[in-house]
Formats: structure tokens, sequence, C-alpha cells
């Protein structure tokens, strides 16, 4: 008697709405919190290096000379331990997975120099 | 009576998608012994602790296993914890609790699914995925992850569960309620499933306590042992736990024992919801464990008992991290579960006792 109880479900289950998606038509919208990927905000970052130490994975290399922070979106494991340890705040976790790729590379970022942009402000000026 | 015969099951096969080998020896339909092999997932993973500090080891912890994740992250967490004599908030542990009783919930959907399949009850796996997908959903919004949640850490939780969150999550446990007890219903008193479980793979009560069998395979022979009886954080403010058992000792025992269990969790989340404490969601964790400090504890995981043992060295990264798993004790009971059995039987017999084989061998 049990199977026609559950065929009674499944039967109801036509007149619903599907529970599946068309997708890649049909996208499900992501939620607030989605641990999508990092992005850095370079305006603001200092670049200390605490991300690339706490980092488990290590996915983030600060190169303080070259002034770039870069994260290898292949070995990030979205644990988000960097965005809570940034003591600038300049890390976030973007809600949005990054684009399917062919190759393997790093997001570079370029982090400017406050005291050579003064001094090309002054120049300029 | 005719020679025996050894015939190989796994690591592939298609019920069981966990990589278990298995040598039967029948003798014409019957098993009259068996031979488990593991050892084709085994990554090194406990000894990567020496690698990682113990405030980044939660993250290897929590991929010994895809469906135990949240548990192995709780696990670990409470046993450095207690390794560095740390309190955490009481909203946490509330909040560590409502995410570790819902991924019972998905674990035990996930394995009913698995089992219908198993029976040829294909309408069944998919109402009981969809039902799943129910609780995945709710781990995306309150966590961010579907799988790999990496809410937990060592001190308290990262994310928080307001008010309004929690009402819809009980608003659709109550909606999954409704459906599974019907699932449920269908699947306890359907006939086919009966003929197919009810005297298979009978393991007595004196041979489960014997061989330590742990978790639903060890309550389905009335071994009333759950470590959530213990009390230990947020399961002490329950205001009534008993651990669900049955003496019937065969697959249908397990089935329907592992079916109830995820009424109990429903229960248990909205219990701890109602009950939820406001305050800090963390604690700051300061320090190393010291030199030779030893902790253990233990948890129960969807599938049973699971021990965590640990021992600091004076630095960030730990000299020791163990983890005995639920599979790795039931497997023994399995091996006996399974004499005398009627070779079709294997697979049902293997479902019911759900091995989980990338915990056992980390």
């Amino acid at each position: 008697m049990g199977s026609f109880k559950l065929g009674g479900m499944t039967f109801g289950s036509l007149f619903k709405k599907p529970e599946t998606i068309l997708y890649p038509f049909e996208q499900k919208p992501a939620p607030a919190g989605l641990k999508g990927h990092v992005a850095n905000d370079a305006a603001r970052c200092i670049l200390c290096g605490i991300c690339q130490k706490c980092c488990p994975a290590d996915a983030i290399v600060v190169e303080k000379k070259e002034r770039t922070w870069s994260i290898d979106p292949f070995r990030c494991v979205q644990c988000g331990s960097c965005v809570r340890q940034c003591p600038k705040h300049c890390l976030t976790m973007e809600p949005t997975y990054t684009a399917v790729a062919t190759a393997q590379s790093c997001t570079v970022v370029t982090v400017p120099d406050p005291k050579k942009e003064a001094a090309a402000a002054e120049a300029t000026a | 009576m005719s020679k025996a015969t050894i015939i190989p099951f796994g690591p592939q096969h298609p019920v069981l998608p966990e990589p278990l080998h298995l040598d039967l020896v029948v003798q014409d339909e019957t098993v009259v012994d068996c031979i488990p092999q593991i050892g084709f997932v085994h990554r090194g993973l406990e000894k990567l602790v020496e690698t990682r500090d113990y405030n980044q080891f939660i993250y290897i912890a929590e991929r010994i296993c895809g469906i135990c994740a949240m548990g192995h992250s709780l696990g670990y967490a409470e046993t450095v914890e207690e390794l560095m004599g740390v309190e955490v908030p009481k909203r946490a542990e509330y909040l560590r609790v409502i995410w570790h009783e819902l991924s019972r919930v998905h674990s035990h959907l996930l394995w009913l699914g698995l089992a219908a399949d198993a029976f040829g009850f294909e309408s069944m796996f998919m109402h009981c995925w969809r039902l799943r997908e129910r609780v995945l959903d709710i781990f995306e919004k309150t966590t961010g992850g579907r799988v790999i949640l990496s809410v937990v850490k060592v001190g308290g939780v990262v994310r928080d569960i307001d008010d309004a969150q929690m009402r819809e999550i009980c608003s659709v446990l109550e909606g999954i309620r409704g459906e599974y007890t019907t699932i449920m219903n269908t699947l306890l008193t359907d006939t086919s499933v009966k003929n197919r479980t009810v005297g298979v793979g009978y393991l007595s009560q004196a041979d489960a306590v014997e061989l330590s069998m742990v978790g639903p395979f060890a309550r389905a022979s009335n071994v009333a042992y759950d470590v959530r009886m213990f009390g230990r954080g947020a399961y002490g403010d329950l205001s009534d736990f008993k651990a669900i058992t049955d003496n019937g000792g065969d697959c249908f025992a397990r089935v329907k024992v592992r079916c109830l269990e995820v009424l109990q969790s429903i229960d248990i989340i909205e219990e701890l919801a109602a009950k939820m404490p406001a305050g800090d969601i963390a604690v700051d964790v300061k320090g190393s464990p010291a030199d030779g400090a030893q902790a253990s504890n233990v948890l129960e995981q969807p599938r049973g008992e699971c021990y965590y043992y640990a021992r600091g060295n004076g630095t960030k990264n730990l000299e020791r991290m163990r983890m005995r798993t639920p599979t790795s004790q039931n497997l023994a009971g399995m091996t006996v579960a399974l004499k005398g059995c009627d070779l079709a039987d294997v697979n049902m017999i293997i479902l019911t006792i759900d091995p989980c084989i990338s915990c056992t061998e980390r």
C-alpha cells in the first residue's frame, strides 16, 4: 500500500513547479553569503602579508618589492581565513564563482604606491 | 556442498560508490566468509597536521569526507579546544550542533536514496535527493558552501544565523518532515522492501558489543549507545534525548533506525532554534598547545562514534592528530553480518551498514 502513497506524491509532482532548473539558460540566484572567490581592493591594501601567512592552501603570494598581491584560484579553498584576518578589510569574499578557464593562471593585483602617486601628483601640479 | 569460490566485490561496484573491496568466499549461493580490503583512497591526511598550524588544519580535517565534513571539523575543533582549555560561547555551541544535525539529515537522506536505488525503488531515490537538496540550500544560505562548509573554527564559528534565517530553516525543515514521513512510511511498510531486508544480515546484540560496533549499526542490534546522550555542548541542553534503538539486528532494523534518526535530528534542530541564546559566536584563541598536552574527544557522526586524539608539542603545529572513524569500527561487524547470507543480499547488507571508506582511510 505504501508504494501507492509515494505514487501519489510522484503524480502530484507533475502539477508542481519543477525542482530542477534549465541550466545554463536559467541560473539559481546566488545567496548573499556564498563563498565564490576572494577579491582585493588594491586601493586599501598595505601588502602586510597576513593573508599569505594564514592561507592554509598557500594560494596567496604577496610581493612587497613588486607591489603585487596574487591569488591562485586553483589552489584557493574559499575558507575565508584571509578575509577574516585582513587588518584593512580590503579582502572580500564575492558571491560569484570565477569563470571557467582553459589554463591555470593566477589573479594578480598591482597595489599602487602612495608615495609615488603623491610625487606624481606634485609633479603634475 | 560444492567447492568454495572467491568472488571479488568492488572497489568499483554499481551499488556502492565507495572504494571497498571484498573477497567473498562463496559456496553455491551462500557467502561463507568475507575478507575486506581497503587502501584505495588513502591520502595521508593525519600526517599533514605536521605541516599546517592548528587553525589551518581544520580545513584539511573537513576534507576527510564530503558527507561528514561538518562532523570532522567540529570534532577536530572540540579536541583542540580541550587541548588548549578554550571555552566556546554558548551560541557557537548551539550553531555547531544545528549545522551538525543538518548534516546528519543530509547524510541519512543521501543514504536512504542510495538504499532505495539499490532496491530498484528509483522514484524514492529521486524524492530523497530532492529533499536533501533543500538541506544543501540551507547550508548554502547560512554558511556559503554546500558540502564543505568551513564554518567551524577553533574557538567558535565564523558565521551567525539570524532570527529570520532560523525561522526559515525551521519552516523548510517542517516541509521536509511532512514529505519525509510519507517517504519513510512507504519504505517501512512496503512488502518488497521487507522481503529483501527482514532477517537478512543479522548481527546479535552480544556480537555488536563484542565487536565494538558503533552508530546506527549498533543501535539496530539494540545497543543503546549514542555519543549525543553524554550531553556535550548544546546536546546537554536538550530536554530529552534517547538513542533510537531496535532489537531486530537485521537490515530492516538498520533502515528503520536511520529513518527515525532523521526525524530525531529535525526535532533537535527545532528545539535548539527555540532555545538559542544570544551572545558572541567565537572567542579569540591565542598561543600554542603546551608540549606534551593531550586531549581526546568523541563525536556522534552520521555513521556512528568518531574518536579524536590530539597531542601538542609547544608549537603552532600539533605533534599528532588521530581519528578513529565509525566505519573502521563497523567493518569487523560487517564481515560477521555477511557470513551465511545469500550472494544477492551482499549489496543490501553493505548498504545498510553505510560504510564511508574515505573517512576510514583518511
